[in-house]
């Protein structure tokens, strides 16, 4: 029995907790009601400001391309949501490395990553919507390598100040700089989500990167031996211990006082539910995957045995707005995640923790990590040279050495 | 769910046979033709000094459990006891009743969602039950190429009983022969070799064998790209 011996939330602490949302515009089936865009829009922002007032970390929003789901434009709705809290952490779940342009991806974000001071990052996917890839003119077929091709280009674009590149998939660049500069010249954190991509493990790996599986669906096996082999590969690449690899977990949970309670009031949910909705049944779905439901303690058992199966880890994110649940459902499921099941689960793991696992990464550890006390860089760039360029020293302190190979004027 | 075919002692080995029966009764004449195999099996494999362990899968119990696996990709407990018999077995029975000129949707289904690795090179026996001698194609029709595309080795004689044939020696003769090729195949150790020998030479994927497949090969050229390479 663990004790409910309360310690207060920790902002940028060893663990993060937080919810992700697909952006989902679901009938409730039990009121026949289907929420407007509108309506499910204006409930993402209360349920994101809920979170933070609750004492959550994190709030990440999915991105598709398609109804029934809303979230077409990741980078305004968090910087919307940035702007009206303090504390939260934003990211995505998940931003496609697929059928955005990379380009765009570094824009969008170290903009989102100003206005939100930094709080914030993102959490890289495929995505598995066939019909997307034509609409941004790219091949499904194509998506594996695509996805890690335009990786390799994003992390240059944020660590270099004028960039030259030529790829299988994109225009090539010449003398390009991506702008603005991240935040402190610290670019945004990438964690890599995947369900079975050995590699986009090794991608995660090779690059220090999170590494973040949802693993709602299948038994925690499978995940196991993905995590494992991340975990193995940053090693390899020398970040660290395989301890010390950053790891992030999905999570899907349905609180109530009672487990009773929980099961009843989630069930006609889940059985509707997309993805898994009239197929297994609620008990047995429970019991065989990382889904909670029941009470606040059953909750914080059952998201404890996922650090006995993938080791320590730094960041759970649990889905709990899909399926048709209603705003008011969803902002007191926040109540019982935020005011007593997260709560127990910070001081338990970290009462678990092995030493040397490093906390989740946030933009001041890695400003630390970079500058150590000295002040972070702060790019001003050159002045224009009248074409609207400004050479391949496009910032005062730009390496004098860096000679890019501009397009012909 | 589990016993040992009667044979004389002594036993020098274990072989294990499974059997897969979609049969809708029970019992049922597509179990039975499944038994049948499995006692003339059990006959010869003493002969030569092998014990048959036997395991059923009876498809009839996990139909929920494949309608939601069709649907979802959720395997339920029943059906992951069904994909361990299988993984272990060094040799299958597949036994189907003909529904509308085809093998029973529920033994499609079942050998669908398997992953795709999951049998190579493990013997294989076909059967199927019909209440007509009309389809008695249906064996090496359609359920061959299915054992085909998840890279089988299925015996040469197909086992087809439609009512009339119950009562024809023939069926017996032939129970006896698929039987013998069976008892041949498993004591011959191929799946075993291949396995061992040419596995990394069949095309896997993460998770293709239940997480047996293979080790998570490094030297590939997405694995180069990424790494930072070029695609």
């Amino acid at each position: 029995m663990i004790t409910t011996d309360l310690v207060p939330p920790r902002k940028g602490s060893t663990m993060q907790f937080g919810i992700f949302s697909v952006s989902d515009i679901t009938r409730d089936p039990t009121t026949d009601h289907t929420p407007s865009e509108a309506e499910r829009i204006k409930a993402a922002v209360a349920i994101a400001t809920k979170a933070e007032e609750v004492g959550l970390d994190v709030f990440a929003i999915g991105e598709h391309h398609n109804p029934p789901f809303f979230s077409s434009a990741p980078t305004t709705l968090l910087a919307y949501i940035a702007a009206q809290t303090k504390n939260l952490v934003l990211s995505t779940a998940t931003t496609l490395i697929t059928t955005n342009d990379p380009v765009r991806i570094a824009e969008e974000y170290a903009m989102l990553q100003h206005l939100a001071g930094g709080r914030m990052d993102l959490m890289l996917g495929r995505g598995n919507t066939a019909p997307v890839y034509p609409w941004f003119g790219q091949d499904i077929r194509q998506s594996l390598p695509l996805g890690l091709e335009n990786y390799n280009l994003l992390h240059r674009l944020w660590r270099e100040d004028v960039v030259d590149w030529e790829g299988k998939f994109r225009t090539p660049l010449q003398g390009f700089t991506s702008t603005p500069r991240p935040l402190d010249d610290v670019p945004p954190f990438v964690w890599h989500g995947s369900i079975r991509t050995p590699e986009i493990a090794e991608q995660a790996a090779y690059y220090g990167d999170g590494f973040f599986a949802n693993h709602i669906f299948w038994p925690k096996e499978h995940f196991m031996r993905l995590i494992r082999f991340y975990r193995q590969r940053y090693a390899h690449y020398g970040h660290g211990t395989e301890d010390q690899a950053i790891v992030g977990l999905g999570g899907q949970a349905f609180i109530a006082k009672n487990s009773q309670d929980a099961y009843t009031q989630f069930r006609p949910y889940f059985n509707e539910a997309p993805v898994y909705g009239h197929g297994p049944r609620l008990e047995d779905f429970a019991e065989q995957t990382p889904l909670s439901v029941g009470s606040p303690q059953e909750v914080i058992d059952k998201t404890l045995t996922f650090r006995e199966h993938f080791g320590d880890y730094q960041r759970q994110l649990w889905l709990i707005d899909h399926a048709g649940l209603p705003l008011g459902t969803v902002l007191d499921q926040l109540e019982l995640l935020g005011g007593e099941v997260v709560p127990v689960l910070r001081k338990e793991m970290a009462a678990r923790r092995k030493a040397g696992v490093p906390d989740a990464p946030t933009h001041a550890s890695r400003v630390k990590d970079k500058y150590g006390d000295a002040e972070p860089r702060q790019p001003r760039p050159n002045a224009n040279r009248g074409d609207n360029v400004t050479g391949g020293s496009p910032y005062q302190d730009t390496d004098e050495g860096v000679r890019a190979s501009l397009p012909e004027l | 769910m589990s016993d040992t075919a009667p044979g004389p002692a002594p036993v020098r080995r274990e072989l294990r046979l499974a059997v897969v029966s979609a049969g809708a009764s029970d019992p049922s004449s597509t179990r039975m033709l499944a038994d049948r195999t499995v006692a003339a099996a059990g006959r010869l494999a003493a002969a030569e000094g092998i014990t048959l362990r036997v395991d059923v899968v009876e498809l009839r119990e996990l139909a929920q459990e494949i309608t939601t696996a069709m649907t979802s990709q959720f395997l339920g407990e029943g059906l992951n006891a069904a994909v361990e018999t299988l993984r272990t077995a060094d040799g299958i029975v597949a036994s189907t009743p003909v529904y509308k000129a085809g093998p029973s949707g529920l033994f499609s289904a079942f050998f669908q969602i398997l992953d795709n690795d999951l049998l190579i090179a493990k013997p294989v026996v076909l059967a199927a039950t019909a209440g007509t001698a009309r389809h008695a194609l249906v064996v090496d029709e359609q359920m061959r190429p299915v054992f085909a595309y998840l890279r089988t080795m299925t015996m040469p004689t197909s086992l087809f009983a439609s009512t009339e044939d119950w009562t024809d020696p023939a069926l017996s003769k032939r129970i006896e022969r698929a039987a013998r090729e069976l008892v041949l195949q498993m004591d011959s150790g191929f799946e075993r070799r291949v396995r061992e020998e040419s596995w990394g030479s069949y095309q896997h994927s993460f998770g293709s064998a239940g997480g047996t497949e293979t080790g998570i090969e490094l030297d590939s050229d997405l694995m180069r790209l990424a790494a930072g390479g070029q695609a």
